[in-house]
């Protein structure tokens, strides 16, 4: 049958069996969002295009699935940008619809136009501008293909407003093949057995775990993997959740602002089995002094990934749950408590996690208190500061995909959009947003789109009163010149989240922390926590950023 | 050390942008690029020259593999290959200099292609250090213009750039 283009592209999603769609209208949009109109696709309305792309990231993260975002022309789809570049840093899957000016004005300096493909290449797995309406449907279909296959990522669709209106005979496409993409799964076996034989050899093992090991599905494996060779484990940022933190082989996060004693036993392990993570700087500290002792097993689907930093003994390329799967077979059975896991053991009892417990409410209070009162069970999202390594450190996951955070771009107002997003995908869930009073304020206008459509996120400000971590390294490393750092000026955030028609709950006493806690999650609203906070609370321990990984600060000098 | 790659891609708008970003996101110097259709003309052959360790050389390769419309990349530096550059240079030539700029383009076995009333235009294909020898040579009689089609580069024998990989 004949379709329209915008037919076309409503039809194509629902076959891919998309539910839901974050966006904002314009223009040269306004033939799709006539077919949208009677579809069955739910239209949330965000208030900014950014807020839409990171509401898409976030229920991709929350559920798996392919988040989608729908942006018009020129401002519109510049404003996706930074979700798209997040995403793609996270690779995280999600389509981003764009609309365009129509193909005879392309590249006219039209109204409302920009090259949104040229713009998104550097921050996109792939992009595509249809201007002839029959490669549509086609085109829809390798997008979601490439969007979930290899390493996941963003793809950006443009659609020029007279392709949504032309005309073509519409079937979709049952199989996609492109003959330049064909992602590699299955490990090679010889590399596997030999990275078996390593981990049997290995005195003083950890395991690295990463996105990879989330987006592959491979927490199982990893669980079976780590008890099998009795593995002590260790995560990035992207990684939290894809191991139990209450498990006895869990170390903590690696890194900057990891536990002491995962840097510790990086830095001292003789062998380092890396899964579906890259070796950021974020992670290594000083890469020259990075666990001198270490051979390196490197599993990830994206060659380039391996040996970019970091140079790896045994690189298998493939799919986390498939090679990590075959891998356990070959690993021998340990059971021994060795002098490695008894070291790790007295790391463990030396540098626990800790922060003044006085009378004062601190950040961390707040985030131990969210912890205990969701039993572990929410979903944490979080913004980029001090909020977010606060986060890591004080609430136990213990489930996949139950931390959504800015991992590699570090973008600050991710956590409310995305907190909206995973609270669409998973409904029967807490979803906590905590956050800044800095990194709130970037996306705040999705108070909005939370209320009108009654999605209960709860937020957790951590209002200091400063951009906290940009505070503290002033505080560390420029003599307390505290330049740009203030945030005067705040609004109520209880009235402001009042103005919009959600609830707002003011906290000053640790006392109070829990009670407001319980409060917000009965109350079927968005919710506003403004926790007036300890404002020069630092995060620690730290490495400092050149510093190699167990030059770790437990304080302020 | 200097490297001569041959990537296949797809002959579509935008790959070159995507290939060129690719280089200048991660800050790799590119020292001749030459594209052009194949006998498949659904695919492009580009020959990219470019300088680095091996480290370097590595991740280029697995960067360019990973784009999308990339089908094949293929680094020539342990391969026999031929490499070849065509330039075509307007030298100013009058009566006195005309014969002996005519003699040196025997011995490079160039051609002749324009004759203006003071100025020549020498075709010469060769690879880079011909083509280096022979601009070197003609510079004292003045060149005026001058325009390189950038290095292409094949296997010798049998073997193709999409056998290998």
């Amino acid at each position: 049958m004949r379709k329209t283009g915008a037919q076309i592209l409503i039809e194509s999603l629902l076959k891919e069996k998309v539910e839901i769609v974050f966006g904002i209208p314009g223009g040269v949009f306004l033939p799709t969002f006539d077919v949208l109109y009677d579809s069955p696709l739910r239209f949330i309305l965000t208030r900014h295009e950014q807020g839409a792309a990171h509401m898409a990231e976030g229920y991709s993260r929350a559920s798996g699935r392919v988040g989608i975002c729908f942006a018009t022309s020129g401002p519109g789809a510049t404003n996706l940008v930074t979700g798209l570049a997040n995403a793609n840093m996270d690779s995280i899957p999600m389509i981003a619809i764009t609309a365009q000016v129509a193909t005879n004005l392309i590249g006219n300096d039209a109204f409302q136009e920009a090259d949104i493909t040229g713009i998104t290449r550097p921050v996109t797995k792939h992009n595509y501008l249809v201007k002839d309406v029959c490669n549509l449907a086609r085109t829809i279909k390798e997008a979601f293909y490439i969007a979930q296959t290899g390493r996941p990522g963003p793809v950006l669709i443009d659609l020029p407003v007279d392709v949504q209106k032309a005309e073509c005979e519409f079937s979709y496409p049952a199989l996609v093949d492109i003959r330049s993409y064909r992602p590699n799964y299955k490990g090679h076996p010889g590399q596997i057995k030999k990275a078996a034989e390593l981990i049997n050899q290995a005195e003083k093992p950890v395991l690295y775990i990463g996105g990879g090991v989330i987006t592959s599905g491979a927490h199982k494996e990893i669980l079976a993997l780590a008890e099998k060779a009795q593995l002590p484990v260790i995560w990035t940022l992207m990684g939290i959740g894809a191991f139990p933190s209450a498990h006895d082989l869990s170390l903590g996060m690696v890194g900057m602002h990891g536990t002491s004693s995962a840097n510790h036993a990086t830095q001292k392990s003789d062998l380092i089995i890396a899964v579906g993570a890259r070796f950021d700087d974020r992670v290594t500290g000083r890469l020259d002094k990075f666990a001198p002792g270490a051979k390196i097993i490197h599993v990830d689907i994206d060659p380039t990934s391996i040996s970019k930093n970091i140079y790896v003994d045994v690189p298998i390329v493939g799919d986390a749950r498939i090679i990590i799967e075959e891998l356990v077979k070959l690993v021998a059975k340990k059971t021994k408590m060795t002098d490695w896991h008894k070291q790790i053991e007295i790391w463990k009892k030396d540098f626990p996690l800790t922060y003044k417990k006085d009378g004062e409410l601190r950040a961390q209070y707040v985030i131990e208190q969210i912890c205990e009162v969701t039993k572990g069970n929410g979903i944490i999202t979080t913004e980029v500061g001090q909020n977010q390594m606060w986060s890591t450190q004080f609430f136990k996951y213990k489930t996949p995909r139950s931390f959504i955070s800015s991992g590699g771009l570090g973008t600050m107002g991710f956590g409310f959009p995305a907190a909206i997003g995973a609270k669409v995908a998973c409904p029967e869930k807490v979803v906590f947003d905590i956050a800044g009073d800095g990194s709130i304020q970037m996306n705040i206008q999705e108070l909005a789109t939370a209320a009108h459509n009654k999605i209960p996120v709860k937020v957790a400000i951590l209002n200091n009163g400063y951009l906290g971590m940009v505070r503290q390294w002033q505080q560390m490393f420029y003599k307390k010149r505290y330049s740009g750092t203030v945030l005067s000026g705040n609004p109520d955030f209880v009235k402001l989240a009042e103005a919009y028609g959600a609830v707002g709950i003011r906290v000053e006493k640790k006392s109070d922390v829990k009670a407001a806690i319980q409060k917000a999650i009965k109350i079927d609203q968005p919710v506003f926590l403004d926790f007036k906070v300890e404002p020069e609370e630092n995060v620690f321990p730290m490495v400092p950023a050149g510093a190699a990984l167990d030059e770790i600060l437990q304080g302020v000098a | 050390m200097r490297h001569a790659i041959s990537v296949l891609v797809e002959n579509k708008a935008g790959v070159l942008a995507r290939i060129a970003n690719l280089f200048s996101a991660r800050g790799y110097n590119i020292d001749s690029l030459a594209v052009g259709e194949t006998e498949d003309p659904s695919i492009s052959r580009m020959t990219i020259i470019v300088r680095g360790d091996e480290r370097i050389l590595e991740q280029i390769e697995k960067q360019l593999n990973k784009l999308v419309d990339v089908i094949r990349v293929s680094d020539f530096i342990d391969t026999e290959h031929l490499e070849r550059d065509l330039i075509l240079v307007k030298v100013s030539a009058d009566k006195g200099t005309r014969s002996e700029i005519l003699q040196i383009v025997d011995i490079f076995r160039a051609k002749i292609v324009d004759v203006g009333s003071n100025s020549l235009i020498i075709e010469m294909t060769g690879n880079e250090e011909k083509i280096k020898a022979f601009v070197e040579i003609v510079k004292p009689f003045g060149i005026k213009e001058m325009v390189r089609t950038g290095i292409v580069a094949m296997a010798r024998g049998n073997k193709k750039i999409a056998d290998s990989g």
